[in-house]
């Protein structure tokens, strides 16, 4: 984590980028999330890999949209209680100001030909941008070698995309798997 | 009298939506159509589908939607408000709890398991929606059905966010260009 900017500037930062992320992010809670990890983790260096997975893990869980929690964790990582502020307001100005102008015309919007075809071209590239991402991040955990982090992997992708599990409960047993693993690590460890 | 109502509606759909936007658009149905009558069925589906095309979490998007339509700007912030409060809570606590005790091998170990399964998540979002634009749906894969210029689009974009590291905002901004440029041109 940078901590040469003086902390104003650091705000600023964090808002006017979670601005510009909310603004041009279509689709669920983890476009968001991997847009803010080529911001924050590749670009900034603010957060480490491993934390962003962490937070995005936490958001999933938490009660409400996931790219709000989101900028809520990331928020007051950076900045504390006014990163977390200036985080949420950043991701949620531009939705609203956005609905509010088309909620005046909107009929007329979702029936636009050459809206749709951008918002159609757009999703190719979103549909890029998640893959580029989770791609480089499923290299890492494979990486590392640990044979229970792959079959967690393989597990867990099998569940979200053959078997369309409820994300909740694969993270609820991804969490059970992490408990035993530490069972075991002190078992194992009061034996030697 | 209605602003308290909007923050009250909002703040169960925010309390209550665990997993995201699928989880918060019944509950919005709920709060919104069947509990309250602010929007009628057709105009939820309208609701629906600009929530989808425009950037943002649903349940903020719906209380944008439902406050300005009942009660203006005051409406929209009231709701909104109430719809991001219990995140703010909740959320909050989790962070405290994570910075402080991040570092117990209980926590460690469940954070390392919790790690890979979010990856997976993560790429399973991305392949549906590569399934959804290439080819309508992930029931229709057939190269017949599949959409060309799409694919082309996409596999742009991958290589120049690969090799190049583009940024991400750009390839897509310049995706929707192109798709709007296939589209004119008859090739989407």
């Amino acid at each position: 984590m940078s901590q040469a900017a003086p902390k104003g500037k650091r705000l600023l930062k964090l808002f006017f980028s979670m601005l510009y992320i909310s603004a041009f992010t279509f689709g669920g809670g983890f476009v968001i999330v991997t847009f803010m990890k080529r911001k924050f983790v590749d670009e900034l260096h603010w957060i480490d890999e491993q934390e962003m997975l962490d937070m995005t893990a936490l958001a999933q869980s938490s009660p409400g949209a996931i790219a709000v929690n989101a900028a809520i964790q990331v928020g007051w990582k950076i900045a504390g209680f006014t990163g977390m502020l200036a985080a949420v307001l950043g991701t949620i100005i531009p939705p609203m100001v956005i609905l509010s102008i088309i909620s005046l015309f909107y009929q007329r919007f979702a029936s636009n030909r050459y809206v749709a075809l951008v918002l159609k071209g757009m999703s190719c590239g979103v549909a890029a941008v998640i893959l580029d991402v989770s791609l480089s991040l499923g290299k890492n955990v494979i990486k590392t070698r640990e044979w229970v982090h792959l079959v967690i992997m393989a597990a867990a992708f099998a569940a979200t995309f053959f078997f369309r599990v409820n994300v909740i409960f694969i993270i609820l047993a991804s969490a059970a798997v992490g408990v035993i693993m530490a069972l075991m690590a002190r078992r194992g460890g009061g034996r030697q | 009298m209605m602003l308290l109502q909007l923050f009250l509606s909002f703040l169960q759909i925010g309390m209550f939506s665990v997993g995201g936007g699928y989880a918060a658009i019944p509950l919005i149905q709920n709060q919104t159509v069947d509990v309250h009558a602010w929007l009628s069925a057709t105009e939820f589906m309208d609701l629906s589908t600009i929530a989808e095309m425009t950037p943002g979490p649903i349940a903020v998007n719906a209380a944008t939607f439902v406050g300005l339509k009942t009660a203006g700007l005051p409406g929209a912030i009231a709701a909104t408000f109430g719809c991001i409060l219990p995140s703010l809570i909740l959320v909050s606590i989790l962070a405290y709890i994570y910075r402080r005790y991040r570092e117990l091998p209980l926590l460690q170990s469940i954070l390392s398991a919790l790690r890979p399964a979010v990856v997976s998540l993560i790429l399973a979002a991305g392949l549906n929606m590569f399934l959804q634009v290439v080819f309508g749906g992930r029931n229709a894969l057939s190269l017949a059905h599949a959409q060309w210029a799409c694919l082309v689009l996409f596999v742009a974009a991958f290589v120049a966010l690969r090799k190049a590291k583009a940024s991400p905002i750009l390839t897509m901004l310049l995706c929707g260009a192109a798709g709007l440029l296939c589209g004119m041109l008859g090739f989407m």
